[in-house]
This record gives structure tokens, sequence and C-alpha cells, in this order.
């Protein structure tokens, strides 16, 4: 990658760099892959495939709301809490009675509330995403133990037909991946072409020069807040409908994770630039790893300072790139 | 006097690359005198204070402090030496108190373990007293820029220095500060302390010191007393070149069109107040004035890129209503800004996106998906029609060079065909091709019809460029200058104050 670079010198430009980075990442995954089936001979088989996309599917539609507030500049520490919340509350709705589909919506319903809630602090209060999400992470997480007494909710009398989003599958294909492969494509394919998200890269490349070009990007910034957290909230309605319970302490320390993926895929922490489709390949290099560590008999305890030696790597690459650019 | 000076400059250069910031000037400071020197922006002025301060270190030439060459490595030995500068740019620590930053050189230089802060207070206290009643134990950040100030001077006060050297110290001060500040600068001569002042202000200048050096275009010019020179002879002084920028014509006298963009009685409620402004189609208006002396805000205010209190604009004859920026594009009035970087351009982005930005609903199909054809041809068009030097529409803004850079962001504003067209400083920090290029654009854009405003700190660029020019002072317009009254020396005295010599004298006599 590094000869690449030096021989495109002055020419090279942003969606090159983020293609790069894709392939980059493709070959990074295809290598691990090809070295783990001679290693281990239940790598390559469609059960392994299938419990390793089923793994990251429902966190994948969070890293998509997850890398569109990184472009924007923001982050977001709070997604796993807000999953866990969507979750209980739309669980504990449905054994008030609520039938599940009316529990769900309003579970999102509530999701996109806490995002509106970060958005106002950061976009009226003037609070920075960091803070506001820090903040936000304890809160939630307080809430669900509120709401669940602090116990995990049983809902195995949830109708089947429900189940089956994250149960059933359709030719073999659960219906997790997807419902994930529908919004990675609707929202990659928003990001590169719809104007509303063009907003979203001005605002996050440059913020002052994008209110001098007429954009209110306090809107933006509070959209798109809104937004990653309405992801979150379907996510944990799936992870209940796949589980069959809620857990007040599901998610904690899933937001790590999740920004790590869409880091590794190019996110800048900075703003302005990352795509939708590397973050998921970052996801997925993840997912590799950790099942390759699995299939190894490698000790869990190696799987998070393996995990974030990758995350170290793949920042500094990026640090490597922007130095390189300016 | 007999005695030697208590600091001379001898032959000193300095280059910063390929450009000569000063060559072979002098200076000297005597005991006991408020010394000011004088010159344009660039001319030289605090690139020595910088030399002179330890901060810089001259190529060529000699300091000489009591008649004794010496050589000055770091600020550290120049405040040894007794020498104490207040840049004209504050530096002082933002989440410190006041008092801890008065005594940052004391403490800093301290070994004791703990710190002594009832002391400390005390102290600070006695020194920032002087000047302002602003408590110590305040954190900086609190501050008004010209309280700001005042402590950068008071930290000065407290090195117990020889020669103190203020750079452009009442910049941000209100008239009464500055009038303190000058009682003190007195008292400090009345102490046997020398003092380097740099000024704009020919009024301060010739109320507070003794003798004035113009320096321009890093050359040493000339050293009078005070009292054997005129504030006209100083500014022509500092200004006394020619200019050998190529400009394009000019509008021959009375072709300006019709009214097309009318400001009245505008204000702010802060920086400036009651504006009038009227430009006419076909021609270039420019507008000067010293930095910070309202202009962008102005002009700001005027786009609704700022909030006003009261006035009105009018474009072509209509009301605008402007809640945002958004609504002066539509109607046809676009600003570029002064900084390139800080919010001109997105530095990461494609040239294409960058032009785009700011009519996306142009390129906005149904759907409200962006016809990226449409942008790349709006891009090709608009950047054949500028000269864009790039690798294509793709590649991002940050590979191109400053004044590539600046046509994009002028392609931005070109994109929605705009009736008025702001331009703050828009060929500051380019070179000089491509400053010609962008000039002649201007008077083409300005020939088409459309109505240009050209916000400048260069005086030849205002007077080559620009058909008309006001003058903007302390957030009012001092003045308009025609193109026949146009000249450098008519907008330096319209921005500094100084009007004529019947002023000038008043001036004197009110210090």
């Amino acid at each position: 990658m590094h000869a690449e670079i030096k021989a495109a010198g002055r020419r090279i430009n942003f969606a090159q760099l983020a293609s790069m980075r894709e392939a980059g990442l493709i070959v990074i995954i295809l290598a691990l892959c090809i070295a783990m089936s001679f290693a281990s001979p239940h790598f390559l088989t469609w059960g392994n495939f299938r419990a390793m996309l089923m793994s990251f599917s429902i966190e994948g539609i969070v890293v998509v709301g997850m890398t569109i507030l990184l472009i924007v500049g923001g982050i977001d520490l709070s997604v796993g809490s807000v999953v866990c919340f969507s979750m209980v509350v739309s669980g504990a709705l449905f054994l008030a009675g609520l039938d599940p589909w009316t529990a769900s919506l309003i579970g999102i319903g509530v999701s996109a509330l806490i995002g509106a809630a970060m958005g106002f602090f950061v976009t009226v209060i003037g609070l920075n995403h960091f803070i506001t999400s820090l903040a936000a992470m304890v809160i939630v997480r307080g809430m669900c133990l509120v709401v669940t007494k602090g116990t995990p909710l049983s809902l195995f009398t949830l109708p089947p037909a429900f189940k089956a989003i994250g149960q059933g599958s359709f030719n073999n294909i659960p219906y997790v991946i997807l419902i994930f492969v529908v919004v990675v494509a609707i929202f990659d394919f928003l990001l590169r072409r719809a104007t509303a998200f063009r907003k979203v890269f001005y605002t996050g490349s440059n913020e002052k020069a994008a209110q001098f070009s007429g954009i209110r990007t306090n809107q933006v910034k509070f959209w798109v807040t809104v937004l990653c957290s309405t992801l979150a909230g379907l996510a944990g309605v799936i992870y209940m409908a796949r589980f069959g319970a809620a857990t007040p302490t599901f998610g904690a320390g899933m937001e790590l994770n999740i920004i790590a993926a869409a880091v590794i895929g190019g996110a800048s922490l900075n703003g302005g630039s990352g795509t939708i489709f590397g973050a998921i390949l970052g996801m997925a290099l993840l997912s590799v790893v950790t099942s390759s560590l699995i299939l190894l008999d490698i000790s869990v305890y190696w799987q998070d300072m393996i995990k974030g030696c990758i995350l170290l790597a793949a920042v500094s690459i990026d640090h490597f790139l922007h130095r390189k650019k300016s | 006097m007999t005695q030697a000076p208590i600091l001379e400059i001898r032959g000193l250069s300095k280059a910063f690359g390929a450009v000569k910031a000063l060559s072979d000037v002098r200076f000297e400071l005597r005991r006991g005198e408020i010394h000011a020197l004088c010159g344009e922006n660039g001319a030289g002025k605090s690139t020595l204070m910088n030399m002179i301060a330890g901060v810089l270190q001259p190529d060529e030439g000699d300091i000489l402090i009591d008649g004794e060459r010496i050589s000055i490595h770091s600020p550290a030995a120049a405040q040894r030496l007794g020498i104490a500068l207040v840049h004209q740019e504050i530096a002082l620590c933002q989440d410190a108190t006041v008092a801890e930053n008065i005594y940052m050189a004391a403490i800093n230089s301290r070994r004791a373990p703990l710190m002594n802060f009832q002391k400390l207070y005390a102290d600070a206290q006695k020194v920032m007293d002087l000047l302002a009643p602003i408590p110590v134990r305040t954190r900086v950040a609190d501050l008004s820029i010209s309280n700001q100030q005042l402590v950068e001077i008071a930290k000065a006060l407290t090195l117990d220095c020889k020669v103190l050297m203020l750079d452009e110290p009442t910049a941000a001060l209100t008239e009464s500060e500055a009038q303190r500040l000058f009682s003190i600068v007195r008292g400090l001569k009345e102490r046997g302390i020398s003092v380097v002042y740099i000024s704009h202000r020919m009024a301060e200048i010739f109320s507070l010191c003794d003798r004035v050096t113009v320096f321009r275009d890093g050359r040493y010019v000339a050293t009078d007393p005070i009292a054997t020179v005129s504030p006209d002879d100083v500014v022509r002084k500092m200004v006394g070149r020619e200019i050998t920028q190529l400009y394009p014509d000019k509008l021959a006298p009375q072709e300006p069109g019709r009214l097309l963009l009318s400001v009245e009685g505008l204000s702010d409620g802060r920086r400036f107040a009651d504006v009038d402004l009227q430009l006419r189609a076909g021609e270039i208006l420019g507008i000067g004035g010293l930095i910070g002396a309202g202009r962008s805000e102005i002009a700001q205010t005027v786009c609704g890129l700022r909030p006003r209190t009261s006035g009105t604009v009018a474009l072509d004859g209509k009301q605008l209503r402007l809640r945002g920026y958004g609504d002066a594009v539509k109607a046809g009035l676009v600003y570029l800004s002064e900084d390139r970087k800080g919010s001109g351009v997105f530095l990461d982005l494609p040239i294409a996106a960058n032009i785009s930005a700011l009519d996306l609903a142009r390129l906005t199909g149904r759907l409200g998906l962006l016809d990226r054809k449409a942008e790349d041809r709006q891009a090709k068009e608009l950047t054949g029609r500028l000269g864009v030097r790039m690798a294509g529409i793709d590649a991002a803004v940050s590979t191109l060079s400053g004044g590539n850079q600046q046509k994009v962001a002028i392609a931005r504003q070109l994109s929605v065909s705009p009736k008025v067209i702001i331009m703050d400083e828009p060929t500051r920090g380019i070179d000089v091709g491509a400053k010609v290029e962008i000039h002649r654009l201007l008077r083409q854009l300005a020939g088409s019809g459309v109505g240009v405003i050209v916000i400048s700190s260069e005086l030849p660029e205002l007077i080559g460029l620009c058909d008309r020019v006001v003058v903007v002072r302390e957030g009012r317009i001092a003045g308009e200058l025609t193109a026949s009254e146009l000249g450098e020396e008519a907008i330096i005295m319209l921005a500094s104050g100084v009007q004529d010599s019947s002023n000038q004298r008043q001036a004197q006599n009110v210090a």
C-alpha cells in the first residue's frame, strides 16, 4: 500500500484513498481466511460463515449510524446503552400486554428521542459529542436498570412471527443478515448520492466553510445524531427477537467495538471522511479475527488485546496517510 | 547626547526562505526615550522586535546594548538583558489566572517546590492596578480581549526591564484604557526606561513619542524627532513606493449602471453601526480599513451570516429578508471568506464537491439525489473558465496551490450566477501570477454586470483594482474615495483617523 501511495504522488485524492483502504482490508480479510482454512477444518464451512455473519450483522446496523456520525465529526459512546434500552423498553411493554410490533416501534422511537436529546445538547447547548454521549451512555444504562429492576426480562412468550426476525431465515439466509444487507445498501447509496447526506461530508470536513456555504450545520449534526440512535434502537429490537430475552447489562462495551470497526474502515475521528462499505469491512475483519482466535483455541483473554492492537495499527495508518496529504 | 544608546541595531538582515523580511536596517534607541516605529503591514517591524527579543535570530548584522555587541539566543536571554516585548497577538495561558500569567517568568525560574499564592496574588494585584482594576484571581479566558491585552502589558511591567517594546498595544483597547496606558508609558520613561512603540495610529505616536523611525518593505527609511515632522510626512514615508503591479483597466467615469446593492443604517449592536453602502452594476467597490475595523463583520452581516440589530439591505431594488446565508445566496448575494483554509474551502473534499457546496438544490434531482453528472459538468466548466491548474476535478482541494484553492472557492461563488459578490481579502497569501488572474476575473465579472465588492488590507490592491473605495474605521464608514481621489495616503488617513493637519493638532492638544 505504501508504495502505491508514493507512486501516485500528488494526484492522490480522497475517493482513491478510501477505495485503497477498502481494497487493503479485503486483501487482509481474504489472506486471513485462506490462512485459517489451512489451520482449521471448521473455518471454511457455511456454518462458521453464517455464525460470523450473524454475529456482526446486528452490530453492523449500529456501525452504519456510527460511521455517518463520525463523518459529520461526532461520536456516540451511548450506542451500547441505547441498544439495550430499546430492547428492555420493548420487552417490558410486551410483557405489559402490548403486541410486540407496536412495542418495538415504541422502543425504536424512544431511542430516536434519546438521540434528539443528545442532538439538543450538542447543537443548542454546545457541548461536544464525546461528553454528551458519555453522559448519555451512563444515564441510559441506568434507565435500563430502572426499567428492569436489574433483572433480565424473559420473553419466551414472544409470538413466533416476531421471533422469526431474529431466528428465522429465508432460503437458508437468516432474516438478520437480510435486514443488515438492506440497511447497509440503503445508507451506502444515500451517503454517496443523496444531497442531504452530502451535507454531512461538508459539515464534517469544515464546519465553518459549510456555514459559509449556507448549510445549516447544526441541523445536519442534530439529525445525524438522531439517526445513529435510531439505528441502535432498531438493532436493539432485533436482538430481542433473536435472544427472546432482554438483559439490562446487554451491549456494555459494544460502542468500542463499533467505533473501532468504523475507524479501521477509514472513518476519520476528525470528520469529513468514511464509507459504510469500509466500516463493514472493518467489522468483518474484527469478526474474522475473533472467529479465528476461537477456532485456534486461543484463550478468550487474548482477544481484546489483539483487537486493540489491530485498531491501533489502523489508526496509525490513517494518521500517516493524513500527514502525507498535508 | 554623548552616552551610547541603550539599544542599537546595525546592518541587520533577515530572510524567511526567499522572502527578505529585513535588509540592512538600523535603529537606535536612546536612554529614556519613547521611540515610535512605523511602517505598513509587512514592513518588518514585528520581525525586528522578535529579533531583539530573542525569538528570531538575525542572518546578518549586530545588536548592541549599551554600546556592546551581543547576541540574544532566546527570549530568556533577552529577559536577562532587561528587554521585554509585548506581542501584538495575545500569548497568555487562557486557563491560568491573571496572577499566574503576570508572574509566569518568575514562577518558571523558581526552585521552591511550593507556591505562596497569597503573596503571588497580592503582588500581581499591585502591578495590575497600575493599569486597570482587574481581579488577578480571574481566569484569563474569562477576560475581554482588551483586558487580556492589559494583562499582557502588566506582565511586561513585572520584568524589571530597561527596554520595553510594545507592538500595537492599543489595537484592542478602548480610548480610556489607551489613555491610562499612555500615562504609564510616560511614567516608565521618567524612571529611565526606554520604550519602542509600534502603532498605526498617528495621533498616539504624535502625542506620546519623542522620535519616529519609518520602515518600508523591510528597509530603513528615516528617523526624525517628532517635533520636526508632521503625520503627513510619516505616512508619505511609510507608503512612498511605486505600484508596479499590473491591474486591469478601470471603468470610464460616469459609466456605472443601475443601483444593485443598497445598504442603509446597518448595525449589529457590537462591532459596527450605521453603515450605508451603495453598489452599482459594473463597478468594483473597495472596502478599506485597519484589521479589526469591522469590515468582515459588515460584509457578513449584509449577507445574513451574522445577525443585525437594525438597517436594511436591498438587492436590485428589492428589500431582502435574510434568515440566514442560504436566503442571501438564493437572492444572488454571495460572500467569499477571508480565511481560505479555515472557512473557505473543504480541503479533504474533491474540487467538484467544493464547487457545488453553495447550491446543492440546483444539482438535486427528484428523490433528493445528487446529479453527479451535472456536478461534474459544472466543475469542469467553472475550473476551465477560471484556469484552475489541477490533476482533475476529483482531486482533493488540499493538493492545489493557494492561488488555485482560492480559484476553486471563487468558482463556488460563481456557480450560483450571483448578482453581487463580496470578496474578503481575495488575494491574501497567493502568488503574484494568480493574483493578476483573479483581478482580471473580477474586472471581467464587473464588466458583465455583476456587482463586485472587494475587502482588502492591501492598499495597492484597493487603488489598482477598485473604482471607488469606502474606508471603515472602528465600525463606522470613515469616508469614501472616488477613483480620482484614490491614493495610499488618503486611505491611511481615513483608516487611522488622521483627516488633516488641523485634526491632528486637536488630537495633540487633547492628549
